[in-house]
Parts: structure tokens; C-alpha cells; sequence
């Protein structure tokens, strides 16, 4: 069996270089879907034999896409549409945007102007009121986007086929919280960026692969001695917290990430789809269970109370909220949420990160101020 | 010999029905009624039927920015750890929930909150918040956003699902029930609102416009808090009366030579809106198009057609159906130019911005401008960059008018 190492390094190899990825697979003959966040219906291009392309950005520099946006939007969208524009993403044969928040409206008629010739747009509108009516509407739009996809990949797709992607969708939520606990558990054998990359590679590989791959991982980590950890132990949360600089910093100050609530990492994992006979109903009713983001429809802040669970369970010392820059239903969030982990004692630092960073001096120093603070 | 009475001008009628209307939701809170506060593209249909009082936070926000108000209650907000990056209305509102007190303008405060999303996603997250803060409830009706031009069944099911449980529920808040025939009735006179309201703002199409189009942005408060009433419908009639007439006689309340006329493109800057007018208004530039008219009318013959209409609005249409608007209305109304506002508070509506500019001047061939600026937080704006902008638009507009005038006479 592989070492560690060697599994770890796999996956930062896929992480890193994802346009690789994206033309190993289209050489393949199999046809990539781009994938917005947030909660975009994977499982359906899967089912169609399609790679679900997770697309949140990129650490590059903005210019054409500043004929689209103004530049109080958030990078995620930015530097997506950027790609898009120079023609990087070429190789999808589509894209699906869902319309999860102001932003992404704009990106998605953004994208079909100025990039939609190429890479056709899906639009993923589901409903938000999870208390009246979501569910049957949702069905009814899940329908819709099975429909363009089916017209994208060239083929129908079977119940029994989405069936299938969904119980593969669901294996990999489960290895990957899996590897999240266990990451937690073994900072010293798992950096942040470690850790960070073995989530994120998930997005380019196909997710069978990618959990046979992070199954593996969990084996060796399941089997490592317990080691007691003289650093901090953070819960972050937020939308992304991949940025390489910043996951440095926290291995620098031998900080361990033992837990998230990350938009782009275990938020979507910790719903898996129930099994139901129609297999588009049970993608439904999933929707209506997604907890912890702030893009979701969380009249009693939801999220807040789960942060504060998560934390207070890993025994963390604190939260690191990786706050995006521009993104509003984060910005919302975080006053009340804030509030609740104040009033449950536990300490909380904001860092602001933007993909078009290149000087990370301003959260270094906030960083090691605040572990200074919690030792 | 009796006297007949003078005719009140109808703007001073509608300032007076806002005025009743506003004065209303206290006297509502001082009797011991609950009362809300409600998003401003929430289906009024449901509180005029049911009587429910009910304040708009977004009306108070560009209130207090146009009075001044603006910067310290943003800053008030912005202490309370809320990023500068969120739409004006929402800080000033978060401020004021915390205040309780706004030397500009106070609402009640309330015991519930209609939230609904057609105009941004954002009011969703606004409202959580309040909701959490002052321990109410959030009532929501989830508007999807269009794709496609029309609104399709299986989104009219959904609102109507929503729309039918939410008067469930302010039946439980209030204690008030919900007369069906009242409801029917308040949906006739808003028909007729909107339709004065629609009729009103038609007259922009005369040359010259018989009102200066700044004052669709005073006007418009009733037609977004009050259209369900008679008096509002009656209002709007007088409104329209009046302008038809002022157009038949070739004359206009707009303040010297209309030379050009352009469409106005967002949100005004309250924060500065004299500024924003005198740029145009002394180079003889009026406003005769902008999305308020129909964006604070809704016309349907039904319960699915009311569901429907409320999908329709400006900020929750489809892209494509969004440019057929504007360049029905820029065409329809002779406009020279387009004026597109750069919204710093609302990513809802500059996130297209550009693309929207683009089609249009590329469809009609008209000059276009934007500038940066913001509806109620007086920061984002640079009034030297405004005028600047309006300098060289009127400059084109100038040259192509002489170049017409030129290729009429040879």
C-alpha cells in the first residue's frame, strides 16, 4: 500500500493543476460539466457520463472579466468568468450556474454572454423556502436540468443510472467527513494544505476514484497512533479556504484544522441524498435538509448553532472565519453568528481573503496575533 | 354662490395618502395591533385585504439618505461589524433595529417581518438577521429567479403555495382572517393603481415630457406601499389627468428647455439626488424612461396571473426580458442617451449592468454613460466624476442632434 505521503502528494498533484485534469479527462472521450457553487445537482451530469467540473475560482489576476463585473464582486465569480473569457474552459461542454446568490445571478448572464457560444449555460434556480412548497418545485427544476443535460451529454439517462451516481455521490461525502475527522485527529500527519487538497482534488476527479483514493488515506490515518497536539486546533468556516499562503500561515503557527464549515469543503458533504424510489425526489428532499451556509434560507441562523456544536465537539480553541471578500450573504452572517459564538466563549478571528491576493503579510500578523492570544 | 373647492395637484395628494399611510402603521402599533415591517415587492394584496399594517425599511432607507442621514447610520452599522460592502438600506436598517431612534425618519417597530426576494437575495439575509435580533417571525415568499421571459406553472405553484401560508400565518400572528372577497376587491383597485400608475408614467413619452422624470422617484412611494387602496387608485388617475393635460397643452413641469431626454438606468442616489438632477436638468436633459413604472406595477386578472406578476418585476426577470423593456420604453419615449448607475449597493442590479449597457447602445445606437454611486450611502459618489459623464453625453447627444438636423435639411 501506498504511503501516506504518496497518497497525500496524489492528491495536491490533482488539486493543483486542475486545467491538467480537465484535458487528461476530455482526451479520455468523456465530456466535463462545470460546476458553480453551490449545490449544483452533480449527481445528474455524473449519471450522464459526464465529469461534474467544480469551478470556485482561481488565484489568478482579473481583466477581461472586468467588462462584466464591477469590481465590488467577489473573486470566486470573477476569476471564474476570467477563465472562462480567455478561453481556459473551453473544454466543458457546459456549465451549470446556480442562481444561489445576487452574485451568480449576474455571473450566469454574464457567462452566456461572453463565454455562453462555447460553454453553454445550465441555470440551477432551486427554491429556498424549505418550509412551504421547496420540494415540489425543486423536483419539477431537477427534472428540467436533467433534461439539458441529457441534451448536453447526447444521451437519456435512466433512473437506475441516477441512482447509482447518487449512491457514489454519497460513498464520497462519507469518506470525505471521514477524512475531515480523521485530518483533525492527526494534525501532525495532515497539514492544513494537506488537508485542503485532498478535499479539493474531489472536484476534479471522478468522485468514485476520488473516494477509492481518500479511502485509502482514512485506512492509514485510522491506523496511526494518537498524538498528542501542542498547537491550536481552529474550526474555520466560510466559503473557501484553499489559499495556499494562508494555509502556510496556520502551518507555520502550528495550527491544525480540525474541523470546517466551509462552504467548499465538508458543508455539502454532512447532507447525504436519501435513498428514495424516484431518485430525483430523494435529490429533492436533500435540498430541503442542507444546513450550515449562508446561502441557504436559515431564519434562526442555523449555521451559527452549528458552528458553535462543531467547535465546542472538536474541543477547538477557536473559529477562523475565512471571510470572502465581496461575498454579501457572508458578510450578513457573520454579525449574528458572531454574536452566538461570543456568547458560548469561543474566540473568533475574521481574515479576509480575495483569490487576486498576492500579499498575505495583513493576515499573517492576524493569524499569529490571535494564536498568540489563545496560548 | 358655493365655491368650488380647489383641486389639490395630485403629487400633493400622493404625499399626503404616504403621509396617512406611514401615520397609520403607528396609529396601528399605539392600539395594540401587530404590525410588520415588509420588503417592498411583497405582495401587498395579502396585508391591504386583511388590514395589517405593515412599514417598509427600504422606503425608510432611501428616505434617510435623501435627508441626510445616510453616512451615520451606515457608519452606526458598519461599528456593529457590518461590512461597508452591504447594500445602504439594509445598514441603515440594521442601525436604526439597534437605535431604535433616526432623527431623519422613524417606522415602528415590529412584530413581524414579509420578506420576499424578487428584488434581491440579499433582503432574505437582511431579514434573517432582523428576525434573529428581535426574536419575530420571518415570513418568506421565494421568488426564483427567471431564466426564461415567462413564469412557468410549476414556479406559480410555488409562489401560490407560499403566498396561501403566509396569510395562514399572519391569520395566527394578528388574529385578523382573510376575506376572500376583500382580497378580490383589493386586487381590482390594484389593477386600477397600477394601471393610472402605468398611464401616469406613459406620459414621458410626449415631447416635451409634461414632468420632469426625477419626480417618478417621489411619486413612486405609493405606488409601492399604497396601490392597494382607492385612494391611491384615485390618486394616480389625478396624476395621469393632470399630465395628459399638461402634454396636450405642450407644457411641462420640467424647469427650462427639455433638449435631450434620456433613460435613467437603476436606482436614484438619494444620497445625492439634487446633485444627480441639476447635472442633467441644466443642460436641459430630462429623464423620460426608467424601470419604476412597471417596476411598481403588476397587472393580472387572477390569483396565478397575481403569482406570475410578481415574478415579473425588474430585478427578478430574465436578462433578455429585462433589455426588452428598456428598449421598448427608449424608443416609445424618444430618449437621445442612457444614463446607467453603478450601483455600489446593489449587486442584484450592476452585476448585468455593463452587459445591459452594452446591448443597448448596441441595439439602438444611442450614447451611453455610467457612473458610480449608491442609493443611500453618500460615500460612493463622486459628483465630478457625474458630471464629467453628463458632460460628454451631452456633448454626443448635442452632436448627433445637429448631425439629424443636418441629413433633415439636405
Amino acid at each position: 500500500m501506498p504511503e501516506l505521503k504518496e497518497l497525500l502528494s496524489r492528491c495536491a498533484a490533482v488539486a493543483d493543476d486542475p486545467a491538467a485534469q480537465l484535458k487528461t479527462v476530455v482526451a479520455q472521450g468523456r465530456r466535463a460539466i462545470g460546476v458553480l457553487p453551490y449545490f449544483c445537482p452533480e449527481e445528474l451530469a455524473y449519471a450522464a457520463g459526464m465529469l461534474p467540473f467544480g469551478l470556485w475560482g482561481a488565484q489568478t489576476q482579473i481583466s477581461q472579466a472586468k467588462r462584466y463585473f464591477p469590481a465590488f464582486y467577489c473573486s470566486l465569480a470573477q476569476t471564474t468568468l476570467e477563465m472562462g473569457l480567455r478561453g481556459e474552459l473551453d473544454a466543458l461542454s457546459g456549465i451549470m450556474i446556480p442562481i444561489s446568490c445576487d452574485t451568480l445571478k449576474g455571473m450566469a448572464v454574464n457567462w452566456k454572454y461572453g463565454v455562453g457560444e462555447k460553454v453553454p449555460v445550465v441555470n440551477v434556480c432551486f427554491g429556498l423556502n424549505r418550509r412551504v412548497g421547496a420540494e415540489a418545485y425543486n423536483l419539477a427544476q431537477l427534472r428540467r436540468i436533467l433534461r439539458q443535460l441529457e441534451g448536453l451529454a447526447g444521451r437519456n439517462v435512466a433512473p437506475e443510472e441516477i441512482a447509482a451516481a447518487i449512491a457514489v455521490y454519497n460513498e464520497n461525502r462519507a469518506v470525505c467527513l471521514r477524512f475531515a475527522a480523521l485530518a483533525g485527529a492527526h494534525p501532525e500527519l495532515v497539514t492544513p494544505a494537506a488537508r485542503s487538497a485532498v478535499l479539493k482534488a474531489g472536484y476534479f476527479m471522478d468522485r468514485a476514484e476520488h473516494s477509492a483514493l481518500v479511502g485509502q488515506i482514512n485506512d492509514l490515518l485510522a491506523l496511526a497512533p494518537e498524538q498528542p497536539w501542542k498547537g491550536l486546533r481552529l474550526v474555520t468556516t466560510g466559503i473557501l479556504a484553499d489559499m495556499p499562503e494562508l494555509l502556510k500561515i496556520l502551518e507555520d503557527n502550528r495550527i491544525a484544522v480540525v474541523a470546517d464549515q466551509v462552504a467548499h469543503e465538508s458543508v455539502s458533504n454532512r447532507t447525504p441524498t436519501p435513498v428514495t424510489d424516484d431518485p430525483l425526489l430523494g435529490m429533492a428532499q436533500r435540498l430541503d435538509r442542507l444546513e450550515g451556509c449562508s446561502v441557504l434560507f436559515d431564519p434562526g441562523k442555523q449555521r451559527g448553532r452549528e458552528l458553535v456544536r462543531l467547535a465546542q465537539d472538536a474541543h477547538a480553541d477557536g473559529v477562523l472565519w475565512v471571510m470572502a471578500k465581496f461575498c454579501d450573504p457572508e458578510e450578513y452572517d457573520f454579525v449574528p453568528v458572531r454574536r452566538m459564538l461570543d456568547k458560548a466563549g469561543i474566540p473568533v478571528l475574521s481574515v479576509e481573503v480575495d483569490q487576486q491576493m498576492v500579499n498575505f503579510e495583513q493576515a499573517r500578523s492576524a493569524v499569529e496575533t490571535f494564536a498568540d492570544i489563545l496560548r | 354662490m358655493s365655491e368650488t373647492p380647489e383641486k389639490i395637484p395630485a403629487k400633493l395628494l400622493l404625499r399626503q395618502l404616504q403621509e396617512r399611510i406611514e401615520q397609520d402603521v403607528w396609529d396601528a402599533k399605539k392600539r395594540g395591533e401587530k404590525i410588520g415591517w415588509c420588503a417592498s415587492n411583497f405582495p401587498q394584496e395579502i396585508t391591504t385585504a386583511m388590514d395589517i399594517k405593515v412599514a417598509f425599511p427600504e422606503n425608510m432607507g432611501a428616505a434617510v439618505g435623501a435627508k441626510g442621514g445616510g453616512q451615520r447610520m451606515c457608519e452606526h452599522a458598519e461599528d456593529m461589524g457590518y461590512s461597508n460592502d452591504l447594500c445602504s438600506y439594509s445598514r441603515i436598517n440594521f442601525a436604526y433595529a439597534d437605535l431604535k431612534t433616526c432623527e431623519e425618519l422613524e417606522i415602528p417597530m415590529p412584530d413581524f417581518l414579509l420578506c420576499c426576494n424578487n428584488i434581491c437575495n440579499c433582503m432574505i439575509k437582511w431579514y434573517e438577521n432582523l428576525a434573529l435580533e428581535l426574536d419575530i417571525p420571518l415570513l418568506l415568499i421565494d421568488i426564483p429567479h427567471l431564466d426564461e421571459k415567462e413564469c412557468d406553472a410549476d414556479r406559480v405553484a410555488y409562489i401560490r403555495a407560499q403566498f396561501d401560508d403566509c396569510i395562514r400565518q399572519l391569520e395566527e400572528i394578528t388574529g385578523k382572517k382573510m376575506d376572500y372577497d376583500r382580497l378580490r376587491s383589493v386586487m381590482e383597485v390594484s389593477q386600477r393603481s397600477s394601471k393610472a400608475w402605468l398611464r401616469a408614467i406613459d406620459c414621458m413619452k410626449y415631447t416635451p415630457s409634461p414632468f420632469s422624470g426625477f419626480d417618478v422617484f417621489n411619486n413612486m412611494a405609493v405606488a409601492c406601499i399604497g396601490r392597494g387602496t382607492a385612494e391611491a387608485a384615485e390618486a394616480f388617475e389625478a396624476l395621469a389627468d393632470e399630465y395628459e393635460a399638461l402634454a396636450r397643452e405642450g407644457k411641462s413641469s420640467f424647469k427650462g428647455e427639455e433638449k435631450y431626454r434620456v433613460l435613467f438606468e437603476g436606482i436614484a442616489c438619494f444620497a445625492h439626488l439634487r446633485e444627480t438632477y441639476k447635472a442633467l436638468q441644466q443642460r436641459g436633459i430630462n429623464l423620460t424612461a426608467t424601470i419604476y413604472g412597471p417596476a411598481f406595477s403588476f397587472l393580472y386578472s387572477n390569483l396565478d396571473e397575481l403569482m406570475a406578476a410578481y415574478a415579473l418585476v425588474p430585478n427578478c426577470n430574465s436578462f433578455e426580458r429585462d433589455l426588452e423593456l428598456r428598449l421598448h420604453d427608449a424608443v416609445k419615449n424618444k430618449v437621445d442617451g442612457a444614463v446607467f448607475h453603478v450601483n455600489r449597493s446593489c449587486k442584484n442590479w450592476s452585476g448585468n449592468l455593463y452587459e445591459l449597457e452594452r446591448q443597448f447602445r448596441e441595439r439602438t445606437g444611442l450614447p451611453t454613460i455610467t457612473f458610480d454611486g449608491d442609493q443611500s450611502d453618500p460615500r460612493c459618489f463622486s459628483a465630478a466624476q457625474y458630471d464629467t459623464r453628463v458632460e460628454a453625453l451631452a456633448e454626443i447627444m448635442a452632436a448627433n442632434k445637429s448631425a439629424k438636423e443636418a441629413g433633415e435639411h439636405a
